[in-house]
C-alpha cells in the first residue's frame, strides 16, 4: 500500500509538469462549465428540469451568503467568489470518491534512493484535486487576497492599512505586525484544513479498502461524502467571514 | 533507537496527542450548543449553523497534527 503526499507526475507539456491531481481538476472544471451551459442553455422564467435543481442551488447559496452579510448589495459582490469556491471544491471532493480516481492508472519503475528500491509504483491517473497541497493553497491565496482586494476596495488603501500599519501607540503597532501574521496565517490554514481533510479521508478509504473491500467502506465513503460537504461550506463561510470583516469600517474603542 | 522505530513512535504520538486538545474543544463546543438551543429552541438553526462553523475551526487543528503524523510516516 503506496501513499504519496506529493502528487504524482504524468506527463510534461513544454516542460511543465503535468500532474494527476492537475488533470482531475480540469475535468472537474469542465463538467462544471458543461452542467452550468446545459442548465442555461434556453432559459425560462418557470425554471424546469436542470436549470431547476442548478437555480435551487444557486438560490440557497445566495439565501446562505445573504444571511451573513445582512446587506443585498454586499451579497451581489461577495457571491460570485464565495459560490465559486464551494461549488468547486464540493465537485471536486465528491467526484474524487467515483470509481476510478486513485484505482485506474500505470506501473512506473521506482526511483532512485527510494525506500522501495526496483519495485514499480503505482501511479494513478486521477487523483482528488483537493488531495494536493498546490490546489488549496492557490484557493487560499485566492481567497485571502481577494479579502485584502475587497477590504481596499471598500474603505481605501490608508483606512485599510490602518488595520496592519498602525503607529498611534507601541500596542496597537503590535497589534498591527500580528494582524499582518495573522493573514499570513489564514493562507496557511486555509490549505492544510482542505488539504489535510482529502488526503486524509483518502489514506482512510485506501486503507479500509485495502483491509475489508466489501460493505465496511461504505459508512467510510458517507463519512467522506460528508466530509467533502462541510470542507467546503467551511471554507466558503470562512472567506465570507473575512470579506464581511474586512469592508466593515474598523470601531473606535 | 534506530530511526524507523522512532519515526514510529512520532507518528503515533503525533495524531495521539494532537487529537486531544480538539476533541475536547469540540466536545465543549457541541455541550455549549446544546445548552443554548435547550434555553431558546427557535435560535437553533443560526446556533447549528455557529456551532458547525466552530467545530470546524476546532478540527483543523487536529488536522493539522494529522498531517505532521502523516508527512513523518510517509516522508
Amino acid at each position: 500500500m503506496h501513499v504519496s503526499i506529493t502528487p504524482e507526475i504524468i506527463g510534461h507539456i513544454g516542460g511543465m509538469p503535468i500532474t494527476n491531481t492537475l488533470i482531475t481538476s480540469v475535468i472537474v472544471t469542465l463538467v462544471l462549465a458543461i452542467i452550468f451551459f446545459l442548465a442555461t442553455r434556453n432559459i425560462k422564467d418557470v425554471p424546469r428540469g436542470l436549470q431547476n435543481l442548478v437555480e435551487l442551488i444557486i438560490e440557497s447559496l445566495f439565501n446562505m451568503i445573504d444571511g451573513v452579510t445582512g446587506n443585498r448589495k454586499q451579497t451581489y459582490q461577495f457571491f460570485p467568489l464565495v459560490a465559486t469556491i464551494f461549488i468547486f471544491i464540493i465537485t471536486s471532493n465528491w467526484l474524487g470518491l467515483l470509481p476510478g480516481f486513485g484505482s485506474l492508472g500505470f506501473y512506473e519503475a521506482a526511483k532512485e534512493g527510494a525506500s522501495e528500491e526496483g519495485r514499480a509504483v503505482f501511479v494513478p491517473l486521477l487523483r482528488s484535486a483537493n488531495s494536493d497541497l498546490n490546489t488549496t493553497l492557490a484557493i487560499a491565496i485566492t481567497s485571502v487576497v481577494a479579502v485584502q482586494i475587497a477590504g481596499i476596495a471598500a474603505l481605501g488603501v490608508f483606512k485599510y492599512g490602518k488595520k496592519f500599519i498602525n503607529f498611534s501607540s507601541p500596542i496597537n503597532f503590535f497589534v498591527g505586525i500580528l494582524e499582518l501574521v495573522s493573514e499570513i496565517s489564514k493562507m496557511i490554514s486555509f490549505s492544510f484544513r482542505l488539504f489535510g481533510n482529502v488526503f486524509a479521508g483518502e489514506i482512510l478509504l485506501v486503507v479500509i479498502m485495502t483491509l475489508a473491500p466489501f460493505i465496511a467502506p461504505l459508512p467510510f465513503f458517507a463519512l467522506e461524502l460528508f466530509v467533502g460537504f462541510i470542507q467546503a461550506l467551511v471554507f466558503s463561510m470562512l472567506t465570507l467571514v473575512f470579506l464581511k470583516t474586512a469592508v466593515t469600517a474598523h470601531v473606535e474603542h | 533507537m534506530e530511526v524507523d522505530s522512532a519515526k514510529l513512535i512520532a507518528a503515533a504520538l503525533a495524531i495521539g496527542l494532537g487529537a486531544l486538545g480538539p476533541g475536547l474543544g469540540i466536545g465543549i463546543l457541541g455541550g455549549k450548543a446544546m445548552e443554548a438551543i435547550g434555553r431558546n429552541p427557535e435560535a437553533s438553526g443560526k446556533i447549528q449553523s455557529a456551532m458547525i462553523l466552530a467545530i470546524a475551526f476546532a478540527e483543523a487543528i487536529a488536522i493539522y497534527a494529522l498531517v505532521v503524523a502523516l508527512i513523518i510516516k510517509f516522508v
